[in-house]
């Protein structure tokens, strides 16, 4: 995984709260047995609406996605996130992420950075002055930063340790597990031989 | 201070705890399917890592796959290679497979308790949100990605944070005619979409303990839907009796022995949940959504509610956004929506005792005019047992399509899709827009629900067939 430590790049408001994994891609699309290509079926539904944000030429090449709260909602499809990655997103800002799109996020080196609901509406309201403009999502200091001067908006996110850990090393997880694997040995040697198998 | 139950199937499967680090816990049952899981066989190959337990997960085939010519090659070739590739990584990596046409073929969430897999205590995980549902059996189940189905096929375990506990107690009795879809639709659009999150629920209370399995799948099933990390029951006699039997199914001295281990999987007395929430059953009705969000619902016999009552603004736009898409006014009394597809099925609502449910209705009654029933058994045992129980003549002599096993019309990915602007009434999970097909427009229901609106044509309950004859 590469190494993740500061972005900043065009910054896509997305105003929608509970975007589920359905919307981020639809089911249709999950047929692929590749890691690329999903870019096609991001926001799928949306796409085909000239209006929507995403096709306005001021947001061409976006990388930071700030989205509405409930972000990531519905299925486990690590697909979400290879579709926001294969895009070129780098990292999404919201108030709230489910569970599992937040988890996901986190193996597939997509930052996902909680912030105040506040923070989000002041990205939205910065981003409506300045189609356009560049946000910052700093891993190492655990920022997001927009905008210059005095009126800048520089406000901290929430990502656990662990992950952050993880993201700014580039680490893989089947790695650092796999040097454990002698704790693993031993605590199956001790499970209870009624417990289930597929086949003997 | 006590232990509640998800602590102590936490602490039971702990096989590393370090300060600042998630912990690694040992996962005893790791389920498959064709959709989540290429991507992570490829990653063990281009690592050239075994599977660590092979004896330790189950593969089927569900979510892409056809509910009609089952016997035939998979038309779609995209969905074809998608389904081979499952069956050639089976193959090589020495993973169980039951493939399309094998009689333990199914939905991996009713394929894994019907065939004794899912036990008491358990850690079992699936590249899929509605693994939750085997917590209906006291076990802790929840969804993961690919990169984490790659983890557990590598190393037998997950890195996971310990997550809080919430108990959601839910008191009284269900009145006749309200099953268990009903009550947890009710709890989602008490709590919304998000209100569990980063909680292990545990169900519990006079009206859980009433359920029977299948109706604790139910509720265990859509844990997800108001975010919770995952959602269980204690297990009781009535999850012991269910197991019994059962292929996979603990015997003699071992099953012994599991029983008394299972007992203990209780939360002590004096445990204390992070969280708690009440709910009363005994006031509880059917239950539908009118929105693109489990949340979103109101009783039968309510009306479609008017944005601009909702208090929260994320919410009113929220219910404006879903009014419109969905094509209803505000103020429409739920029973006047026409539905032009029911669909009888999924990991929610396609096990035995559901297809019973729904036959007992419909029985003497034809599928109403312009409108299709889609009655999908989770499983090829269900299918089997319904045939034998001769429910499927109930259903096709109604004019119901009767179909092969899969998750068929829960999403919009094999060939069963709602066309743009079909409305569905269906007893899966999702309402989300397009989840059903582009375009597509889902009522989420129970089982009764289902089956008289198949019969009126619109959002019914089965009391409303019987005013009819009256």
């Amino acid at each position: 995984m590469e190494k993740f430590t500061s972005h900043t790049g065009v910054a896509l408001p997305l105003k929608r709260s509970n975007v589920d994994t359905d919307q981020i891609i639809p089911a249709v699309y999950l047929k692929r047995v590749t890691r690329s290509g999903f870019e096609d079926g991001l926001f799928a539904a949306w796409r085909n609406d000239p209006e929507f944000v995403l096709n306005k030429p001021e947001y061409a090449g976006s990388s930071v996605l700030v989205a509405g709260p409930d972000f990531g909602t519905g299925s486990s499809r690590e697909h979400a996130v290879w579709a926001l990655q294969n895009y070129g997103f780098k990292a999404v800002i919201s108030s709230r992420f489910a569970d599992i799109f937040r988890g996901n996020s986190g193996k597939a080196g997509l930052v996902a950075a909680q912030v105040d609901e506040k923070v989000v509406q002041r990205i939205w309201d910065y981003l409506d002055e300045h189609p356009g403009a560049t946000v910052t999502v700093d891993l190492e200091s655990r920022t997001v930063k927009a905008g210059e001067g005095p009126d800048a908006i520089v406000d901290s996110f929430d990502i656990d340790d662990y992950t952050r850990w993880r993201l700014l090393e580039g680490l893989d997880d089947i790695g650092i597990t796999l040097g454990n694997s002698e704790s693993i040995t031993s605590f199956e040697s001790a499970r209870p031989s009624w417990k289930p198998v597929t086949q003997r | 201070m006590g232990k509640t139950l998800a602590e102590k199937v936490w602490d039971e499967h702990v096989v590393r705890s370090a300060e600042g680090e998630p912990d690694l816990l040992y996962i005893d049952l790791h389920l498959i399917h064709e959709v989540t899981s290429p991507q992570a066989f490829d990653g063990l190959r281009l690592a050239g890592r075994p599977v660590r337990r092979p004896d330790l997960t189950l593969a089927t085939e569900d979510h892409n796959v056809p509910t009609v010519d089952w016997d035939q090659p998979i038309a779609d070739p995209v969905s074809k290679t998608q389904v081979d590739t499952l069956r050639k990584n089976a193959a090589e990596f020495g993973v169980r497979l039951h493939p399309l046409g094998d009689v333990d073929q199914g939905i991996v969430h009713v394929v894994g308790p019907q065939l004794g897999l899912t036990q008491p205590g358990m850690t079992i995980v699936c590249g899929d949100s509605h693994t939750s549902t085997h917590g209906a059996f006291g076990a802790i189940a929840f969804g993961i990605g690919t990169s984490e189905v790659e983890h557990v096929l590598a190393t037998q375990t997950l890195m996971q944070a310990k997550p809080k506990t919430m108990a959601v107690t839910i008191n009284g009795s269900l009145p006749a005619g309200v099953t268990a879809k009903d009550m947890v639709l009710t709890l989602i659009t008490h709590t919304g979409t998000g209100g569990g999150q980063g909680y292990i629920v545990e169900y519990r209370g006079q009206a859980i303990e009433e359920l029977s399995m299948e109706g604790r799948m139910t509720v265990c099933n859509m844990s997800i839907e108001w975010g919770a990390k995952a959602g269980m029951i204690a297990p009781d006699q009535t999850t012991f009796d269910y197991i019994a039997g059962k292929p996979e199914a603990p015997t003699g001295a071992d099953w012994d022995a599991a029983v008394a281990h299972w007992k203990t999987l209780v939360t002590d007395a004096d445990a204390e949940f992070d969280e708690e929430i009440v709910l009363d059953a005994s006031t509880m009705t059917p239950f539908v959504t009118w929105g693109t969000n489990p949340g979103q619902g109101v009783a039968l016999g309510g009306t479609v509610p008017v944005p601009a009552d909702f208090e929260d603004e994320q919410d009113r736009i929220a219910a404006e956004k879903a009014l419109e898409y969905m094509g209803l006014e505000a103020g429409t009394p739920m029973r006047d929506v026409h539905v032009d597809t029911v669909f009888v099925g999924s990991c929610t609502n396609g096990r035995i005792e559901d297809l019973r449910l729904a036959a007992e209705i419909i029985k003497g009654h034809k599928v109403a005019d312009g409108t299709r029933l889609l009655v999908v058994p989770g499983s090829v045992r269900v299918r089997l047992q319904a045939m034998e129980e001769g429910l499927d003549k109930v259903f096709t002599e109604a004019g119901a399509e009767w179909r092969g096993a899969g998750c068929s019309m829960c999403l919009g990915m094999n060939p069963d899709q709602l066309a743009v602007g079909e409305r569905s009434a269906s007893t899966s999970n999702r309402n989300f827009e397009g989840r059903q097909g582009k375009g597509g427009r889902t009522h989420l229901v129970s089982i009764p629900v289902a089956a008289a609106t198949a019969v009126r044509g619109t959002l019914s309950s089965p009391a409303d067939l019987v005013s009819a004859e009256v």
